[in-house]
């Protein structure tokens, strides 16, 4: 260890990446590879399009609002920082962090990890996860498997078991109650090798 | 000056006529007669352990320049960046996420957190999947002298440039005129060869006659290719009325097995050059040439096999149901066509060693002639071929399980990955049914077995019929 790898010189804004989100210099190189897998055209960023060589991606009932993350609203275009900072998220929770309130918290802590989850849901970002957006979501990971009414009751019971102000809506506080128990860590986070 | 230039002029003819004969009869002498007869100097051997000792302190010297310099040698991860969990089913993931209160409900039941499962599937297959590093070459650990090969060229130290320079220099200005010349003498030969014999009447001199030329002219073209091949378990080649099977790398595959023993070949009816070998291979021996239209007729296509097969006096032929040329590192889906004639079924499973020269043909990237430039300016093509014991269709088994049940057996044999996902994704997109597979599979989860509902509500019958079309194939977990 000790210095950078020559090969970290050709990535962009490494240092800083490497400080933002605690990814080692071989794992932003790995990641840079990957990058420029996607990016066959070589522009340097990716496009929505471009995910979709990602065979197995297809394949996921949620694919789409899963690359829908990786691009903020407005935007049609992901670059490398930007690209490394979503896949921060999903690193392993540092359990030897210390908790000091001053510091901003890390990307990849538990509420980190769940604000991602939640934008999943709440894809116009208003901040509460509406009964027509969980719809939407049951809609994609389920298909025509079920009927509509059969949605709907689903719906209906998932809000009523999360909803505590009875504002027919979810939101953030109520999502991260209704997931206290769940082991958030291991079930959203990523071991990257070396 | 005349007088002058005519000696010189004289020499210089000379002097290239002696190196001209020289180099012919040299080529003549330890390479065309031993592939004639069917012999080996043991040439190659020698040559390849030697590439490997200079392979390896050149590596060596790669990473001692790294250290010195206090820098990290870019290793590329062949295995993948991240770390997998052991494949579970979809069931049993979401389940966990619940947590251990929940157990089988009546109603269906959705959770908050079912979403995570998906999620993490999602974004894990972005960092790496399994599915499109097939398509493109294998990384190597050490460095093989290839500049097509290297990710470290800021530690080449001036021995080792000068090493590399050398390289070139033996590579294209003695190897591959050398094997260029190779290629056209056997591929002429086999032209011309199989047309003589074709004019004999049919029997048993025209087919041992037809074996004969076959064999010699792929033995040419073998070494024409530097290829150094080893064949495992002879006693299980491919018998006549059979169909051999092996999993496809490169167009090379062809050239490997057919250096071995005869068979039939499949192939669609080119144009140019290969449409003339072609017709030349026909005359001498059966092979299945199918006119581009035939290709799509399934029905035509099995019967002409099927027909092939049921003569016992026919060789057996040469068939890669992957369809597509993958990168050595895995196996992918077998198309069941050849498996449905109900024929004994010879697996072979060829595996290449990238150090001397990648055998993969990226068709995305290389055309077939830069292709085979990049073959015969590599060091040699090194594989190993292992024949294995035949196959048949087992009782109660379909064409798709016993495709797969061979495909296990050749992936297990050739140290690769035995892969469920279809080579035809090179080109193609992922069919929707893959996705629908994944939603039956949560609605599940969520709704119970739609039998089980079905025997509690017999007179709503608003659920799809379509549920219980037939057993799913390959299932995509």
């Amino acid at each position: 260890m000790g210095s950078s790898s020559s090969a970290l010189t050709r990535v962009p804004q490494a240092e800083q990446l490497m400080q933002e989100t605690g990814f080692s210099p071989a794992h932003i190189v790995r990641l840079f590879d990957r990058f420029e897998f996607l990016d066959k055209e070589r522009r340097g960023e990716l496009r929505p399009q471009d995910f979709g060589a990602v065979k197995e991606l297809a394949m996921n009932p949620i694919g789409d609002r899963i690359i829908g993350a990786f691009f903020p609203p407005g935007q049609e275009t992901v670059d490398f920082p930007s690209f490394v900072r979503v896949l921060a998220r999903f690193r392993p929770v540092d359990k030897n962090r210390s908790r000091d309130p001053t510091q901003p918290e890390p990307v990849n802590s538990r509420t980190g990890k769940l604000k991602f989850a939640f934008q999943l849901y709440d894809q116009d970002r208003d901040g509460k996860i509406s009964r027509a957006e969980l719809l939407q979501v049951l809609r994609a990971m389920l298909g025509m498997q079920v009927t509509e009414e059969q949605l709907q009751s689903i719906a209906d019971r998932a809000i009523q078991e999360a909803d505590l102000d009875q504002d027919d809506a979810i939101s953030f506080e109520e999502f991260r109650k209704s997931l206290e128990k769940v082991n958030i860590d291991h079930k959203m986070s990523i071991r990257f090798l070396r | 000056m005349a007088w002058f230039v005519f000696p010189v002029d004289n020499l210089l003819c000379m002097c290239l006529c002696i190196c001209v004969s020289a180099w012919f009869t040299l080529l003549l002498v330890f390479i065309i007669v031993p592939a004639v007869l069917g012999v080996s100097f043991g040439i190659r051997r020698l040559y390849m352990k030697t590439l490997l000792k200079i392979f390896e302190w050149a590596t060596l010297r790669m990473e001692r320049g790294a250290k010195e310099k206090n820098q990290h040698l870019y290793k590329p991860y062949s295995n993948g960046i991240i770390a997998k969990e052991p494949p579970s089913s979809l069931e049993q993931e979401i389940q966990e996420l619940r947590g251990p209160a929940s157990t089988l409900r009546s109603e269906p039941e959705f959770e908050m957190a079912d979403i995570f499962y998906f999620c993490r599937r999602g974004v894990e297959s972005i960092v790496d999947d399994e599915v499109t590093k097939r398509f493109s070459a294998q990384e190597l650990e050490s460095w093989n002298l290839l500049t097509r090969s290297n990710y470290n060229f800021r530690h080449i130290s001036l021995r080792l440039s000068v090493l590399w320079g050398l390289g070139v220099l033996i590579r294209y200005g003695l190897l591959l005129p050398l094997r260029v010349t190779l290629a056209v003498t056997g591929i002429g030969l086999l032209l011309v060869l199989t047309t003589v014999v074709g004019f004999l009447p049919s029997g048993e001199l025209r087919t041992y006659l037809s074996e004969k030329v076959h064999l010699m002219c792929y033995r040419i073209c073998v070494r024409a290719l530097t290829a150094i091949i080893t064949y495992h378990n002879r006693e299980n080649k491919p018998k006549n009325g059979g169909i051999c099977v092996a999993n496809h790398t490169t167009p090379i595959d062809v050239i490997i097995l057919a250096n071995d023993g005869c068979y039939s070949m499949v192939g669609q009816v080119h144009g140019g050059l290969m449409g003339m070998v072609q017709r030349a291979m026909v005359r001498s021996s059966p092979h299945i040439w199918f006119e581009r239209s035939e290709v799509k007729d399934r029905h035509l296509v099995a019967k002409r096999l099927g027909d092939h097969v049921a003569d016992k006096t026919k060789q057996p032929i040469l068939i890669f149901p992957e369809g597509t040329c993958i990168n050595n590192t895995s196996v992918m889906m077998f198309k069941k066509g050849s498996f449905e004639i109900g024929c004994t079924v010879y697996p072979v499973a060829i595996k290449y060693d990238p150090r001397f020269g990648d055998a993969f043909w990226n068709s995305s990237k290389f055309g077939m002639v830069s292709y085979l430039l990049r073959m015969m300016s590599s060091w040699a093509i090194v594989c190993s071929v292992w024949y294995l014991p035949p196959m048949n269709r087992q009782e109660g088994e379909d064409a798709v399980q016993f495709a797969n049940r061979v495909k296990a057996a050749i992936a297990t044999q050739g140290g690769l990955v035995d892969l469920l996902w279809d080579g035809g994704l090179k080109r193609a997109k992922v069919k929707d049914a893959l996705k629908e597979e994944q939603q039956k599979l949560y609605s599940k989860v969520l709704v119970g077995d739609q039998e089980d509902q079905r025997e509690d509500k017999p007179v709503e019958d608003e659920k799809p019929k379509d549920d219980e079309s037939g057993p799913d194939s390959a299932e995509g977990q």
